[in-house]
């Protein structure tokens, strides 16, 4: 099924029932500015040009579609192509959004940009930006993400960004967007708030997908290049989800290609211990939008669990939560072990180290593919490399054996 | 009419300021919150914002995101919070205002909350992430049962919007006086009272002025200018200091009476 993807979000940032603003007030007028400023900029073919300039000459898009041959035998299914993410700058899509937001920060003249970070790889890009623009930047991190996330937190201080430590609630992503919201409340006039995610108040959801969707409008004409057709089945890996709305945006009007997007499974859905939002999660308010939350029955936000820091949040973006209602995409989730045994499966075949986030998407393609025939195409969203994550893994892998 | 716009009313003749404490329900247990509650309706407090506790309580600073998490590991919840307004109202007539996050509601059920908070005795809720754009199915369930919807102005407020959201408040205009997060300060924010005056212009009804007011010193200055004045986080941070001492509530009590004092003198 088709849906009309180029009308949403309405002019409250609604998605259906999902997205919005609720956020307090002192924010109100803060969003305003940012919608204003990207709508304007929006129009102006300069802005993206420029974005285009810095996307190919710093970021190195386009970013290659790999056919993954030796997978594809292994899986004895679909043939199965990898968007390659993980060979962007800073090693993941993140920098889409974060080259995105700091052209519109200049735009605004703003002067300090603040941002939080789950695996470190949204923290490393927008310190990645800030110092090629030489502003001043503090990155927001919960410990527990800090200690499992070490060597991203070295590369931001390496790029001259002052990474502070979240120690309130669950001490990852969900705290340390508390506290950088609290930050940007605080500090209204010269800080831009570099948003990691489809999620949070609107116009952000909006902004962030489109700096992402470059994704999927490369891999649609890659594909058609290569193969004639497009794809059967897009796979990606769901945290807020902006690498998934990056790859699927592009084909919504494409009725024949299925979406799926791989939530994190953690221990299992029966152990409580997940990141599976549309499995176990129902309607809430997070975060400034109105989403699918993780959630006790009084209404307090859970805690979750994921070996990949990136998926470890308890709402899922508001866009995804509407494409799901439309029946446009479907959710699944892959557990810690899975995501595992495919982060090793991929380096052994292809030499390709992925991102534990990655490593859900991959994980589902294998349980996919047995289903499928030979004729059909997959397309994997490689989101990200996983250099940052094989001391957790290797951790995890002794403990298991 | 509600408590709360009768107690204004009563304060206007009396050509007094109120005077608003906020505390967060639970912290250390409902029954200490039950105590306390009393203890300030006896100290002179004009209105009580009861904090509802959040597991991630974002506009929040440390001393009230601590609370909420003693609260909350003591086991309070939205339900327990309104039995307490309930049996609080055995006792006290003190207009009390619930303080909270949306989600606690929105689980809850915006009708369900608003019935119920009706029938224990509360008169206002001030949705701390609820502006009025998101807001008109509370809004009007609250206006069917009579409650007070009480929204905040910034100083990030601009003009255009002071008139929205006076237009659907009800009790009084919550002015927080800086940008940023709850929390006790040393000094004051510039341009209160010129940022109160503009609010006037969009509305008749009384202006309380909150965050970061700390000392008796601080109340003096605002009750120059503004209807009432709100204290949490000195008297929430005191609360925690004082979790183990069987004394808890009337050394909480006697810091409120300081801060009430400059209020008084002279009526």
């Amino acid at each position: 099924m088709a849906v009309n993807a180029s009308d949403l979000p309405d002019a409250r940032g609604h998605f259906g029932p999902y997205g919005g603003q609720y956020v307090p007030e002192t924010l109100m007028a803060l969003l305003e500015d940012l919608e204003a400023a990207y709508r304007e900029a929006k129009r102006d073919p300069e802005f993206w040009a420029e974005l285009d300039r810095y996307l190919c000459e710093y970021v190195g898009r386009p970013t290659p579609l790999y056919f993954a041959e030796r997978l594809t035998e292994e899986l004895g299914g679909p043939k199965i192509y990898l968007k390659r993410e993980d060979l962007a700058h800073t090693g993941a899509h993140k920098i889409n959004h974060a080259m995105g937001q700091i052209l519109l920060a200049n735009r605004m003249g703003k002067t300090r940009i603040i941002a939080e970070t789950g695996a470190g790889q949204h923290g490393v890009a927008t310190a990645t930006v800030a110092a090629m623009f030489g502003l001043k930047c503090e990155i927001y991190m919960g410990v527990e993400d800090m200690e499992r996330q070490a060597l991203n937190v070295f590369r931001m201080r390496l790029l001259g960004a002052k990474v502070t430590g979240v120690h309130s609630g669950s001490k990852t992503l969900k705290d340390a967007i508390n506290e950088a919201i609290r930050d940007w409340v605080t500090n209204v006039e010269d800080t831009f708030y570099i948003f990691g995610s489809v999620l949070g108040p609107h116009p952000y959801p909006m902004i962030v997908r489109d700096f992402q969707r470059v994704i999927g409008v490369e891999t649609r004409a890659q594909i058609l290049e290569r193969e004639g057709r497009l794809p059967d089945v897009l796979v990606a890996c769901v945290g807020g989800g902006s690498n998934s709305i990056g790859l699927f945006h592009a084909f919504l009007d494409d009725a024949d290609v299925q979406m799926i997007g791989v939530e994190a499974g953690g221990h299992g859905i029966e152990s409580g211990e997940h990141a599976a939002r549309f499995n176990g999660g129902d309607l809430g308010v997070l975060h400034g939008a109105r989403i699918y939350v993780l959630q006790d029955d009084d209404g307090q936000i859970a805690l979750t669990h994921s070996v990949s820091a990136g998926l470890d949040y308890s709402g899922v973006g508001p866009e995804h939560c509407y494409l799901r209602d439309m029946a446009r995409t479907t959710y699944t989730y892959a557990t810690d072990e899975e995501a595992l045994s495919a982060f090793e499966l991929l380096s052994h075949t292809e030499g390709i180290i992925p991102a534990l986030e990655s490593s859900h998407a991959i994980a589902h393609v294998c349980k996919l593919a047995p289903e499928m025939s030979r004729e059909q195409i997959v397309v994997v969203n490689l989101s990200g490399r996983g250099d940052k994550d094989v001391q957790q893994a290797a951790r995890f892998m002794e403990g298991v054996r | 009419m509600t408590r709360i716009g009768r107690r204004f009313e009563d304060l206007r003749k009396a050509g007094r300021t109120g005077f608003v404490a906020y505390i967060t329900a639970g912290d250390p247990d409902l029954n200490t919150t039950h105590q306390v509650v009393l203890e300030l309706d006896r100290r002179g407090v004009d209105v009580l914002e009861l904090g509802v506790p959040f597991s991630d309580p974002l506009a929040d600073g440390p001393v009230i995101q601590e609370a909420s998490q003693r609260a909350l590991a003591a086991g309070a919840t939205l339900e327990g919070v309104l039995s307490m307004v309930a049996e609080l109202r055995v006792e006290t007539e003190i207009p009390i205002v619930l303080f909270t996050y949306y989600n606690p509601i929105h689980r809850y059920g915006v009708a369900c909350f608003v019935k119920r908070a009706a029938d224990v005795g509360v008169d206002g809720v001030l949705m701390l992430d609820l502006p009025p754009e998101e807001g008109g199915d509370y809004k009007a369930q609250m206006d069917e049962h009579g409650l007070d919807t009480i929204f905040l102005m910034t100083p990030t407020t601009r003009d255009d919007r002071m008139g929205l959201i006076a237009s659907h408040t009800r009790g009084f205009v919550y002015y927080v006086s800086r940008t940023g997060v709850t929390g006790e300060r040393d000094s004051l924010a510039d341009e209160i009272q010129s940022k109160v005056s503009a609010i006037c212009q969009y509305t008749d009804m009384p202006i309380a002025v909150g965050f970061g007011i700390s000392t008796p010193e601080h109340v003096s200055e605002i009750a120059r200018y503004a209807d009432a004045v709100v204290v949490g986080s000195a008297i929430v941070r005191r609360v925690g200091e004082y979790q183990n001492d069987v004394d808890l509530v009337s050394k909480v009590g006697a810091f409120v009476g300081s801060l009430i004092g400059p209020l008084r003198e002279g009526v």
